[in-house]
């Protein structure tokens, strides 16, 4: 293939930073001034940037991940160098000549990453073998054991706190929801924890609360019952039940090789952990899936492909009925522009598959939806996605409609119909990713 | 269980329902919500299963109705969609240049960015410049960057006019959903609301009926196709309008003043506003050939006269000795500010409102140069000149502004003269470009950086050549002197964003850093390599920009 062919855009290279100062220090970090001996070739790009010490910085990004290396003691991934020798090269050809080799400091760097790649890609690595698998059976053993006292106890609580009224626990206050969750978290069971948190919130999230909070509790219920007769279940819903619950799983799905477009890429972070999470549509399969990734301790999380762009790569879903989660596998070739944006529903069908999920996973919260032409209606309280040809709308949701995307949204439309990926689900619509009415780039709306 | 029919339950969040909710889901959910909130041993559910405690049956019909509900959500009606945006029919921007301008303005978001700049340029200063060559090539501005310009130009009332033209009337739409840019709707240069001036219906109506805002867009606007058309629309209600109105009103008349408007003008003169009166009087000494020119002409050269008697010709002057009602009704204030005598005070806006044309031969028949030099008697010098100064960039007099700012070497140029750093700058206001340059570039060729910047603001950009070069050439001198580079940010502010990109080449001698020498303050060496560093990289970054705007040979090659 050609090596020059595919230049990303410098929108594309922006989507990838961390966060805003890192944006702006690549702004700034994206012209020829500080850069020197920078190349591309091999699907990689790599530069030398003065910085303050006296030797400059050795960057270098691999493209087919992307993968960042740079010399720099910055803990920002990508550092603000990897993100201005992109735009560097997004920006023209001149200062990021191509050439046949990279030099040997870029060489090794890459030659390294690639061989770990290989060894980590699923099933190709030595590990997964050489475990003793009697072992690995006793552990899971134990280990469901403790989820299940977890999940049990967990019931007790849930049916004290129906017994003496959710008023009550209005007054308890977020105490006693802390330390239940701290429990499931001893259990093992970090999805109950997770859920049991989110209860504890739902007292002060305003009117209506009480009803939200016997919807939550009685899911929560659900997936207990789950687990203690999953045995009864098909094994698809009970592995469901086991994801919920956080129970680790290999992603065994088979390969499935595709051009995914990348959708939609958005971080929502807690005090301990981000989470990415990177939307992917397939072009010849049709098929939405989702990637997470991690990044401890304020740290961005490693992947991080940029929207707009199509990537020739292997998935495998993790176990589950209806489960949209999938983990990469192999790249066969750095990310390129996409083709069109993806065909759409209109919003009663992406409601309408909504309802259908829930069939294979009801603690669904949403889907991934493309609604093809539909009209932003801008209200100050209740801001709707609109059908452009029919009378039917979804109200996006309330966290949606705090975000600036929300304007772009607006501004892309202008009035006209445009096509958007998002997730609906029982609170609305979160608009993720717009196109424009005839055509045109991806605009990232998170 | 999971594949419940549709219903739905009337609860808060619960928008999508499309369909009216079946009565008996409906008081089934409220239902287990009172059980839940009161708890069931004060209130045990209605349906018991034997064998199951009352709380685990609530919570199964409770998981059941909430996984029913949500299986069962429709759609929602529409609401009123909004009106489409007006097209934009200006070309797109180049994909670079749309990339730089999503740099540009991502910089303006990540806050004020304190501390020390190091070698980066500043982004967010280019955006001026980067909006005008923008608006210069005509293009629309991409429909997804509106909402971070809209935010920027709220930000900043200097960046409104070019941001707003560049945003272009979707902008403008969508600034009618978000209270945060109402201001674009009062400051839409020529907005769409302006009804076509050649339709006088509409305009009349405007002008009766709209905003104050409104009414001084439209007298802008009109003043600009027609200047007789705008005159009688305000001459129509003039009599009517408040004071406050008058005045402004009264102040746009500035754009395009001629001859023609001097009747009107001159009427205003007898105005019952003091502000207006002033206004009008400063308007109508703008043209060198109306009434009240003459008139102050005439009291003017009364008080300056020329005495041969002496060794030389020698100016003497005799300032006026009361203000009459005459003179106050050509917009003279009678009195002082504090610390002024009034006499001095008097002569000084006399001069300054009399022709400039009218000298000559009250002073013996000697050009403006020939005049300037003269001696001036009794400590008048001062006063006599700064009242010229003011005449000269009133009537915007190039001859008399250069005789004024005189030779930009000339020893009295560089101190607190007569003529102060401000009034300078004024002054070479009415030079044409080149000569302003190539003044600017003489005064700091002989006084250096120090008092430079406020002269360096009035000229044009990108700098010419000669400018430029003695502006780099005096920033060298001065780290050759040992300074910090700081003590002239202003001027490598300026630099950044005024020297013509081309100059670039000229500038990489002087990266290096150089040696530290005893009598240099420590350090300074590396910190001006750094601002050198910094002065190139943007003008880089700025050749880039004007390469990125410019439009593509073909569309669809590359």
């Amino acid at each position: 293939m050609t090596e020059q062919g595919v230049r990303w855009t410098a929108d594309q290279v922006l989507a990838l930073a961390p966060d805003a100062t890192s944006r702006k220090a690549a702004g700034r970090l994206g012209t020829a001034g500080p850069w020197s001996e920078a190349g591309s070739g091999k699907e990689s790009v790599w530069g030398l940037c003065k910085g303050g010490g006296s030797r400059p910085y050795r960057t270098v990004v691999d493209l087919t991940g992307p993968a960042y290396g740079c010399s720099c003691p910055s803990r920002k991934f990508p550092c603000k160098h990897a993100l201005g020798l992109l735009l560097l090269w997004a920006g023209d050809g001149g200062s990021v000549p191509a050439r046949a080799e990279p030099p040997d400091w870029a060489g090794q760097w890459l030659a390294g990453r690639r061989e770990r790649v290989r060894d980590e890609r699923p099933g190709g690595g030595p590990g997964a073998a050489a475990a003793d698998p009697e072992a690995a059976r006793r552990r899971a053993e134990r280990r469901a054991e403790r989820v299940t006292a977890g999940a049990t106890e967990l019931e007790r609580r849930l049916a004290d706190l129906l017994r003496g009224g959710l008023a009550a626990a209005e007054q308890a206050g977020y105490g006693l929801w802390e330390e239940t969750a701290a429990r499931m978290v001893d259990a093992q069971a970090p999805g109950l924890a997770a859920r049991v948190r989110e209860l504890g919130s739902i007292p002060a999230s305003g009117a209506g609360w009480p009803a939200r909070l016997l919807e939550e509790c009685a899911l929560v219920h659900l997936l207990d019952q789950g687990w203690l007769r999953r045995d009864l279940l098909p094994e698809p819903l009970a592995a469901t039940v086991r994801s919920r619950l956080g129970l680790p799983a290999p992603a065994n799905g088979p390969p499935e090789r595709d051009r995914w477009l990348v959708l939609a890429r958005y971080d929502t972070a807690d005090a301990k952990l981000t989470t990415r999470r990177i939307w992917l549509y397939g072009a010849a399969s049709h098929r939405i899936r989702l990637l997470l990734s991690y990044g401890a301790g304020g740290r961005a999380p490693e992947l991080s492909l940029p929207v707009g762009l199509a990537l020739d790569a292997e998935l495998s879903v993790y176990p589950g009925a209806g489960q949209l989660r999938a983990a990469l596998g192999e790249r066969f070739a750095a990310p390129a522009p996409a083709g069109p944006c993806p065909p759409g529903v209109t919003t009663a069908e992406a409601v309408a598959r909504y309802g259908t999920a829930l069939r294979a996973d009801p603690w669904l919260e949403s889907v991934p939806a493309v609604l093809e032409r539909v009209v932003p209606v801008p209200d100050a309280e209740r801001w709707q996605l609109a059908d452009a040809d029919a009378d039917s709308a979804l109200p996006l949701t309330r966290s949606a409609r705090s975000r600036p995307g929300l304007w772009r949204l607006l501004a892309l439309s202008g009035g006209a119909p445009v096509t958007v990926f998002g997730e609906c689900g029982h609170r609305g619509f979160t608009p993720l990713t717009a196109w424009p009415e005839g055509g045109g780039e991806a605009v990232p709306l998170c | 269980m999971l594949t419940a029919p549709p219903h739905s339950t009337r609860r808060e969040g619960n928008a999508m329902n499309g369909t009216a909710p079946r009565p008996d889901a409906e008081s089934g959910w409220a239902d287990l919500v009172t059980t839940a909130l009161l708890g069931t041993d004060r209130r045990p559910p209605a349906r018991l299963v034997p064998g199951r405690p009352a709380p685990v049956t609530l919570l199964d019909a409770a998981a059941e109705a909430t996984v029913r509900r949500r299986a069962g959500l429709r759609a929602a009606r529409a609401a009123r969609r909004p009106e489409r945006a007006p097209e934009d029919p200006r070309p797109a921007l180049p994909p670079a240049a749309a990339g730089r301008l999503a740099a540009l303005l991502a910089e303006r978001s990540g806050g004020a960015g304190g501390g020390r700049r190091g070698s980066s340029p500043d982004l967010m200063e280019l955006l001026p410049q980067w909006l005008a060559a923008a608006n210069g090539h005509g293009y629309a501005a991409p429909t997804q960057a509106l909402p971070a310009l809209l935010d920027a130009a709220r930000g900043r009332t200097d960046l409104r006019p070019a941001a707003l033209a560049f945003a272009g009337p979707r902008a403008l739409w969508l600034a009618r959903f978000n209270p945060d840019w109402r201001f674009a709707l009062r400051t839409a240069p020529g907005g769409a609301a302006l009804p076509d001036p050649g339709d006088a219906e509409a305009v009349r109506e405007l002008w009766e009926e709209g905003l104050f805002a409104e009414r001084v867009a439209l007298l802008g606007a009109l003043r600009a196709r027609s200047p007789k058309l705008a005159r009688a629309l305000l001459a129509g209600t003039w009599p009517t309008e408040r004071a406050e109105d008058r005045l402004m009103f009264l102040d746009s008349l500035r754009a395009g003043l001629s001859a023609a408007d001097e009747p009107f003008l001159e009427k205003a003169l007898g105005d019952r506003g003091r502000n207006v009166r002033a206004t009008a009087a400063e308007l109508l000494s703008a043209l060198p050939g109306s009434a009240l020119a003459a008139r102050m002409a005439v009291r003017a050269t009364a008080c300056v006269a020329l005495d041969r008697s002496g060794d030389g010709p020698l100016i003497v002057v005799e300032a006026p000795h009361e203000c009459d009602s005459g003179m106050e009704r050509d917009g003279v204030v009678a009195t002082p500010p504090a610390g002024r005598g009034e006499r001095s005070w008097w002569l000084g806006q006399l001069v300054e409102a009399a022709p400039l044309g009218s000298w000559p031969e009250r002073l013996g028949g000697r050009d403006a140069r020939e005049i300037v030099a003269l001696p001036v008697a009794d400590g008048w010098q001062g006063e006599l000149h700064a009242a010229w100064c003011r005449a000269a960039v009133r009537q915007r007099d190039a001859r008399w502004s250069r005789a004024l700012l005189g030779a930009p070497s000339a020893p009295e140029a560089g101190g607190p003269g007569a003529v102060s750093l401000a009034e300078r700058a004024k002054l070479l206001g009415t030079l044409d470009p080149a000569e302003r340059a190539g003044w600017v570039a003489g005064f700091i060729a002989a006084h250096g950086l120090s008092e430079a910047f406020q002269l360096l603001g009035v000229c044009a950009v990108p700098w010419s050549a000669p400018l430029g070069r003695a502006v780099v050439d005096a920033l060298n001198i001065a780290r050759d002197a040992g300074s910090y580079p700081w003590s002239f940010s202003g001027v490598m502010g300026l630099a950044e964003r005024c020297l013509d990109p081309a100059e670039a080449a000229r500038l990489q001698s002087l990266l290096a850093v150089p040696d530290e020498r005893e009598d240099a303050a420590p350090g300074a060496g590396g910190y001006w390599a750094e601002a050198f560093q910094r002065l190139v990289t943007t003008l880089r970054l700025r050749a880039a920009m004007a390469d990125e705007l410019r439009p593509a040979p073909a569309p669809g090659v590359g």
